[in-house]
């Protein structure tokens, strides 16, 4: 029976338990959204310590009739209570059109390491093609002895692997290095994302090409229309890169470069070039504008430092994080993210009162090289103002920077990339919690 | 019996299909999968189009000049870039900003950012015009960087840009970059009174 032909005598009753799950997922919606952070203790009181209220529960509606069928094929959605849940288009920074712009994760709402497919960041240079993997061609050439073509079908022939990495852009945070220009982390820090990765190593490929000795670097080239092009040393190129069709289970993403892309571990994300048609191989890099105008870091004296790739060890916490409200004092569970692009997570630290002292935090398993890794600390809040920060350390003993840390080697000027600093954020006796950066 | 027979046939027949089994599968792992197609330089010339700019070497046959350049910028550029390229509703400014670096406040533009001239015929030819990538000839290409790097004060009025000309242009900020020496903090994990 469908909801439609109910009798008319269950309608009532209907609308009444339909009012109360709409106030249910409000609440819901916003604590996802961040804003309200119940504390433990508060819910452990209303929900009974006290004793005193007698509420008896009903049978939910959904146990009194029939759910939605099966249907016969379709690819799952969330549940439509979740629907606040959405990646942004940057608001702090607006470009002036959107087809070379970003797109940021929620990573408030984020369970887990895994970033789902519909959520993971973008960055695209002249927007999103729609490429027929049936037509897409790899060509591997240059300094090889043989240049070769693959079609897709040739590249999923290949024994594949599936690996667990995040993707920063380098340009993550840019916005919040001298000012407290983001409210919620998913503007500061939302050019992050995490997923498993399957394909195959471009080492195997080259090696069916035969790289030339004298090799150095590698270009890497998109089929979008910016045909984004980046030069890759062959170190790296060897050691890990690969190039992936899978994400999370299944075919990329259009907006992750379905239907073929580099990922390129722990390194700046733009490497990663999206629908990646053209590997070419040479001696020396090719100095393009991604590489010199773009994605290089101002340093004293009127330089720029350039290849400069790594994603540095870095954590944020990401609840309570900026726009979200602690609902009075009591106990409280600070979460977060740590990662680092040279190998895997040692130890997070979280102070509660601006740097001067810290405690360690525990660590979530797993924690993977060049992945997400999970910290939470458990906090009793006494209600009064505090600062709240964590701090990475990782598997080569590099602790994460503060701002200040990374003022004496760089110059914070304009547009600056690769932004690792402690990330901290205040909190009111009202609750509400802050970007606290200055 | 004969039904006893043939059960023993159809047995060996399976070792046998099981051996042979056995003898593909170790040389198709002893040997590495060769999907690869091989594919000559003429085949991929149309997208052979990278320009390695510190030497120019990629650059193709062809040439333009400043005023070719401004009449094409006219037509295809100026909508988004503004008129003589000083910002439009989809871009900021490429021109000026040389000497800016050692101020507070760096202008970044082809003029002042780009170590290498070439770098404008690379990007332009891939990217440009946004709403038509890709569709602009050589020499198009060629008058268009003449003209933007006209607009910054780098080459004469009456200029003319090919392969060699353009990897001869002297670029401000040439000597302006530096490798990455990170890490480049030493951060201590102090745990108390910090
Ligand atoms: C539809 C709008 C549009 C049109 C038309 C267009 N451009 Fe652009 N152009 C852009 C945008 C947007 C960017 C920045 C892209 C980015 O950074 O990813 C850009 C960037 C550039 C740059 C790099 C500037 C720098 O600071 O490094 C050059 C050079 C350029 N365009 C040249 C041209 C030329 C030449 C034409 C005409 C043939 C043209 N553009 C037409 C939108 C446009």
């Amino acid at each position: 029976m469908s909801r439609k032909e109910k009798a008319p005598g269950a309608s009532s009753r209907g609308a009444t338990l339909k009012e109360s799950s709409h106030i249910h997922s409000q609440d819901r919606r916003s604590f996802l959204r961040g804003g309200t952070l119940l504390a433990g203790a508060t819910v452990a009181s209303a929900a009974g310590l006290t004793g005193a209220r007698a509420q008896r529960l009903e049978i939910p509606p959904s146990g009194k009739e029939m759910g939605h069928i099966i249907e016969a094929e379709a690819y799952g959605m969330p549940s439509k209570f979740e629907a606040k849940v959405k990646r942004r288009r940057t608001d702090v920074l607006v470009n002036k059109q959107n087809w070379s712009d970003w797109s940021m994760t929620p990573l408030q709402s984020q369970l887990g390491i895994v970033t789902p497919n519909g959520l993971f960041f973008e960055r695209h240079h002249a927007g999103v093609p729609d490429i027929d993997p049936d037509h897409h061609v790899l060509v591997i050439h240059g300094m090889v002895k043989q240049p070769l073509k693959f079609s897709m079908s040739d590249l999923m022939r290949y024994p594949s692997v599936s690996k667990f990495h995040f993707l920063e852009c380098s340009g993550n945070g840019l916005t919040d290095w001298t000012k407290a220009a983001s409210k919620t982390v998913q503007q500061s820090h939302g050019l992050l994302s995490c997923a498993q990765w399957t394909g195959v190593p471009l080492a195997t490929l080259l090696d069916e090409a035969g790289v030339d000795p004298a090799a150095k670097w590698a270009l890497f080239e998109g089929a979008d229309g910016s045909t984004h092009a980046r030069s890759i040393p062959m170190d790296k190129v060897l050691a890990d890169t690969l190039l992936v069709w899978g994400q999370n289970g299944e075919m990329l993403r259009p907006e992750q470069g379905y239907p073929l892309r580099a990922f390129v571990p722990g390194w700046e994300g733009n490497v990663s070039v999206k629908w990646l048609r053209r590997v070419k191989i040479g001696d020396q890099p090719w100095h393009l504008r991604s590489e010199t105008a773009r994605y290089t870091d101002p340093m004293p004296e009127g330089k720029w430092r350039q290849f400069s790739f790594m994603m540095e060890c870095k954590s944020v916490i990401t609840r309570p994080s900026g726009g979200m409200k602690l609902q009075g004092p009591g106990s409280y569970e600070i979460e977060g993210f740590a990662w680092s692009g040279n190998g895997s997570i040692k130890a997070v630290d979280v102070t509660l009162d601006g740097g001067k002292n810290w405690r360690e935090a525990r660590l979530e398993e797993p924690a993977l090289d060049k992945c997400l890794t999970r910290f939470r600390y458990t906090w009793n809040w006494d209600g009064g103002p505090a600062k709240i920060a964590s701090r990475a350390v990782d598997s080569t003993g590099y602790v994460q920077p503060t701002v200040s840390d990374i003022a004496k080697a760089r110059a914070l000027v304009g547009f600056v990339q690769h932004h690792n600093g402690v990330f901290p954020w205040s909190i009111g006796q009202d609750g509400e919690v802050k970007n606290a950066i200055v | 019996m004969r039904s006893c027979n043939l059960a023993a046939g159809a047995l060996a027949a399976l070792v046998v299909t099981a051996l042979g089994l056995g003898t593909a599968v170790s040389q198709s792992t002893s040997r590495k999968p060769h999907f690869g197609k091989p594919i000559s330089q003429a085949d991929l010339a149309a997208w052979d189009i990278d320009i390695r700019t510190s030497d120019g070497k990629g650059l193709p046959q062809g040439k333009g000049t400043v005023a070719e350049g401004k009449a094409l910028f006219a037509q295809q550029c100026v909508a988004c870039h503004g008129d003589a390229a000083k910002g439009g509703p989809m871009y900021g400014s490429m021109v000026g900003g040389i000497g800016s670096f050692t101020t507070n406040a760096r202008v970044l533009t082809p003029g002042s950012m780009y170590p290498y001239a070439p770098i404008l015929f690379d990007y332009i030819r891939r990217t440009m015009p946004m709403t038509a990538p890709q569709s602009l000839t050589n020499d198009q290409v060629y008058a268009l960087s003449a003209y933007i790097l006209n607009l910054n004060g780098l080459i004469a009025e009456n200029a003319v840009m090919d392969a060699a000309s353009l990897t001869k242009v002297m670029m401000p900020n040439r000597n302006g970059f530096v490798v990455d020496n990170r890490p480049d903090t030493t951060a201590k994990r102090c745990m108390a009174n910090c």
